[in-house]
């Protein structure tokens, strides 16, 4: 098809798409409505676990069971990333190249390295109290380190990304998101209800299995996340690929290179 | 104009998908799905404003303060952590199609290989 010909079928259908999604817009509730059914309910529910953060008590308490596979699909991600970025037979492992560093880059880059980790542990640990939780905690966590990388250089970052250990905590935590489900059912109730002890109101121990589960998904978005940049990463810095004329073009991987 | 975030919404996803559709590189194509994805931030965000509320927290504020939906919140949650990593997991693949095939422009890539 040429582009032509795409740009009318998508005209056409993109005509249809308004036309029907401004009709079903028309359905909805009106904007800014007062009446949540779905959300009031969902309050009720948190406030009732003892979980001051409701978008966390959602994610980890009342949808437990949907985070767990969205948590897969992460973990899943981490590892077909890892699968496909690895090194293949006919590339090379070139030494990173020191670069120039100004001092003064690399006095805030060792300053601020700290202070953005300490952050990533507080929202991470605040998860069920105030706004945050493991997932936009561990991405601090995960970016925070890379500050390494920017501030000083590729092997630096090295030193302080142990990246073997970071994908066996990446698959703990996964597993461990698993098992803690596993506490509801060990006390007769469904897999992953909240069982423990709800705490006071407010408090970092409330919320039951909330701020346990929190955690686990913390530490696992922070160790997956590193382990994905590390292969990007590994991709622009190390890996050298043989020079495009070297490589049957066109006809894909030969049986002997992939 | 109580539809007009939402058509916000559907407008940002039309933006996307013609980016796709007359996309020359599979990155700007990959960066173009994300565009369309956000999208349904917009419109699950819309769907659960509440006028004159605050953010479901009460960390701060007394139990019974009004709220936005928390439910939707969440949604977007699931939907953003989902975005980036099915986006990391595209551009990868981008990487092996370039070190494969040695282009980008999805127009060149006509060849079928069982």
């Amino acid at each position: 098809m040429n582009r032509r010909a795409r740009s009318a079928v998508f005209l056409v259908a993109a005509a249809v798409f308004a036309a029907a999604f401004t009709a079903a817009c028309t359905g909805l509730p009106a904007f800014g409505t007062s009446t949540h059914p779905y959300g009031s309910r969902a309050v009720g529910a948190a406030i009732q676990r003892h979980t001051a953060n409701v978008v966390s008590a959602v994610n980890f308490d009342q949808r437990a069971i949907d985070t767990l596979g969205e948590e897969s699909i992460l973990f899943g991600a981490v590892l077909g990333a890892v699968v496909l970025l690895r090194q293949a037979r006919d590339e090379d492992r070139q030494a990173p190249v020191p670069g120039r560093i100004l001092p003064t880059t690399l006095l805030l880059g060792a300053g601020l390295l700290p202070v953005t980790l300490l952050v990533g542990v507080y929202i991470v640990g605040h998860g069920q109290l105030s706004p945050g939780g493991g997932f936009q905690g561990g991405v601090v966590l995960a970016t925070g380190l890379h500050l390494a990388y920017v501030a000083a250089d590729y092997r630096v970052l090295r030193r302080v990304r142990p990246l073997a250990a970071l994908g066996a905590v990446d698959a703990a935590a996964a597993g461990a998101f698993t098992a803690l489900g596993l506490a509801g059912l060990i006390t007769g109730a469904a897999y992953l209800q909240n069982v423990l002890p709800l705490g006071t109101f407010n408090q970092l121990t409330s919320g039951g299995l909330v701020p346990l589960i929190n955690a686990a998904v913390g530490v696992e978005v922070a160790s997956g996340v590193v382990v994905l940049l590390a292969q990007f990463l590994d991709q622009a810095v190390e890996i050298e690929s043989p020079p495009d004329g070297e490589r049957p073009q066109g006809t894909g991987p030969s049986p002997e290179a992939s | 104009m109580t539809l007009l975030p939402f058509l916000a919404a559907g407008w940002i996803f039309l933006v996307g998908v013609y980016g796709m559709v007359t996309s020359r590189n599979l990155v700007h194509a990959v960066g173009c799905l994300a565009v369309a994805q956000s999208s349904t931030y917009v419109l699950l965000l819309g769907v659960g404003f509440r006028k004159g509320a605050t953010a479901p927290v009460f960390a701060d504020v007394p139990v019974g303060t009004p709220v936005v939906d928390p439910v939707v919140q969440a949604l977007v949650l699931t939907d953003v952590v989902v975005g980036a990593t099915v986006t990391a997991l595209l551009l990868s693949l981008v990487i092996q199609i370039r070190k494969r095939y040695g282009t980008l422009d999805p127009e060149e890539l006509t060849g079928l290989k069982g």
